[in-house]
């Protein structure tokens, strides 16, 4: 219970201080801000209208005051080039962006874990091989590339999935999953290529330890071996890394929306910063903070599951 | 396939080497002699390098001067990997965009070098406050991904290489500080820190004459792993169109470009593609092999 106390409430000092970051970054860049956004061309309206949206004409204390009331309260502000709100403008876009971002972990988690075992079981063979050469390529290759080459091979030369857009679930569960199924690939590739690195330290690791040994002497082999006893013990560095890949994925959305035109949070978050709309970025850094601090309080709960030994520690500590 | 976010921020590499004591032993570089594929990649990245630098020598062609009559020519003496949209000559731009990408990535590394190098070294000698105030700016910047981080900095300072580069540079610094954080706290334990510290030493000269030296390997491996990193980062932002503007080029721009004109050339996708593999996987390599090495040393 005290552990899960502290760890939210580091929780919330990420989130404070990434919400100050955010609060900084925009007044603390030399010149006016309201100008900066504006950018060279603008009239000295356009500015005001900048500055009056932003509230920078208060004191600074009042500023902040202010812009943390409005987090507490949910509110992230009013986009300046439309004058909706953010939180408005995230929600509308992130169904897309979660559904690729699902389909990509599913996809990860599967490849991933199997490509790992098959290369963790047979280490030095061909199979593990393959999966570290795979691994390794896959890691330096620009995801955005990768998404031009499926869009070419299965989209274009064979018609088989659609090459662009989203759509979302309401158009029926075949048609939304066969739009995500290239750009949740493309997401999902770099996630699953890390994913197979740690499941194959895991499970070699695993494969050293005595009670491997006891449980092949007692006669199990195969499947049995492997579900039983590998597996679980070989599942916890795997789940430290799914953690640590939420911001990986979150980030990597903004490119694979670019590539197959979805128009999901990255891409809000990509015309944003082009029209230097800086409340919907700041929205969208702090929600990604939200995500990412989420998925490793998450992991860590997991960790408590997977080994009982995590538990056994703090409590006796 | 690398989206883009930052290698987990490295524990593994983070224990230092041990000061040297009698018999000197190889330096890591040389233990790396062992290795074909760190070799290969090193060797690779300085031919890269020296060709970046001499492009203006040895670049075939003008990069800029277009000719369109000459559209997506093919393969010939004249035009080595053949002709752009504009007819312009890829083998020269391809060598005068190695230029932008091997500084883009540099900026970033000195930016997270910077911040994370020194903020290191005083938490892990230090401890205390400094330790836990800078550890939690660090959590927090590592929980927004690298290149949201790079889209806002775009929004405020508007579209440009270098603020991108410095806005991942900014989202490096926590991974350079736990790893050089982690190897000062095992350095500091030393019997010499002890001395230096009781004949009266400066922390500066400290950090600086006995600590640094003794954590550069792992401070090697992980700036090297970060190039890669920053290379691919810095491709995906000119792909998006918010990092390297025309008529400059970087390999990710030139990538972009060449999807744009697929129909009418396929093949066109290939030179920067292949470059930006090439060149990210000499850097992964090149860490990898680093760490193992570090790591053997350390075993020795």
């Amino acid at each position: 219970m005290v552990r899960t106390a502290r760890r939210l409430a580091t929780a919330v000092l990420v989130i404070w201080l990434v919400h100050l970051l955010t609060f900084l970054l925009i007044r603390l860049v030399p010149g006016d801000p309201a100008q900066q956004l504006a950018g060279e061309r603008a009239t000295a309206e356009e500015v005001a209208l900048i500055r009056t949206a932003l509230g920078l004409d208060d004191p600074l204390p009042v500023q902040y005051g202010r812009s943390l009331g409005a987090l507490v309260r949910g509110d992230l502000g009013q986009s300046i080039f439309n004058g909706l709100p953010v939180v408005r403008m995230l929600a509308d876009a992130a169904p897309a962006t979660l559904s690729v971002a699902l389909v990509a972990l599913l996809f990860a988690s599967l490849f991933g874990v199997g490509a790992g075992v098959v290369a963790g079981l047979r280490q030095g063979g061909w199979a593990d091989r393959a999966v570290s050469t795979v691994a390794t390529v896959g890691i330096a290759l620009p995801s955005f590339w990768i998404g031009m080459v499926l869009v070419t091979f299965f989209a274009l030369v064979n018609p088989w999935f659609p090459a662009t857009g989203y759509a979302p679930l309401s158009e029926g569960g075949a048609t939304w999953l066969r739009h995500l199924v290239l750009p949740g690939t493309t997401l999902g590739l770099a996630v699953a290529a890390e994913i197979a690195r740690h499941t194959r330290g895991g499970v070699i690791d695993v494969l050293a330890k005595p009670y491997i040994r006891t449980a092949r002497a007692r006669g199990a082999t195969g499947v049995r071996l492997v579900r039983g006893h590998v597996l679980r013990n070989a599942a916890i560095p795997v789940v430290t890394v799914l953690g640590l890949q939420t911001g990986k994925l979150l980030g990597g959305t903004v490119i694979v929306e670019a590539v197959f035109g979805i128009s999901g949070l990255g891409s809000l978050a990509v015309n944003s910063a082009l029209e230097r709309d800086y409340p919907v970025l700041q929205g969208f850094v702090i929600f990604a903070a939200v995500v990412v601090v989420t998925a490793n309080l998450l992991v860590d709960v997991a960790y408590g599951r997977i080994n009982p030994k995590v538990n056994a520690r703090v409590r006796s500590s | 396939m690398s989206v883009v976010a930052l290698p987990p921020a490295g524990s593994d590499q983070s224990a230092p080497e041990t000061p040297a004591s009698g018999p000197r032993r190889p330096s890591v570089l040389r233990s790396l002699g062992g290795s074909p594929s760190a070799i290969a990649a090193a060797v690779y990245l300085v031919v890269l390098a020296v060709l970046a630098v001499t492009a203006p020598l040895i670049a075939p062609h003008d990069p800029h001067a277009q000719d369109l009559a000459a559209r997506f020519a093919g393969v010939s003496g004249e035009h080595l990997l053949g002709t752009d949209e504009f007819g312009r000559d890829v083998a020269s731009r391809i060598v005068y965009a190695a230029r932008i990408s091997l500084i883009a990535p540099l900026i970033s590394l000195v930016v997270g070098m910077a911040l994370g190098v020194p903020a290191g070294l005083l938490a892990g000698l230090r401890g205390g406050v400094f330790d836990m105030v800078s550890a939690r700016i660090s959590d927090t910047l590592l929980s927004v991904p690298a290149i949201v981080f790079a889209l806002a900095v775009i929004a405020v300072m508007g579209p440009s290489l270098t603020n991108a580069m410095i806005a991942i540079g900014i989202v490096f610094a926590p991974h350079l500080f736990r790893v050089v954080r982690g190897a000062t706290m095992a350095v500091a334990g030393e019997t010499y820190i002890s001395s230096a510290q009781a004949i009266g030493a400066s922390t500066p000269r400290i950090l600086l004459v006995h600590v640094l030296p003794n954590i550069r390997a792992p401070l090697l491996v992980q700036a090297t792993l970060l190039m890669g990193f920053a290379l691919l980062a810095e491709a995906s932002l000119s792909f998006l169109g918010l990092g390297v503007q025309p008529p400059d080029a970087s390999w990710g721009s030139m990538l972009k470009a060449a999807y744009e004109n697929q129909a009418e050339a396929p093949y066109s996708v290939l030179p920067s593609g292949v470059a930006i593999l090439i060149t990210v996987l000499s850097f992964n390599v090149l860490g990898d092999r680093l760490r193992d090495a570090v790591a053997a040393r350390r075993s020795q």
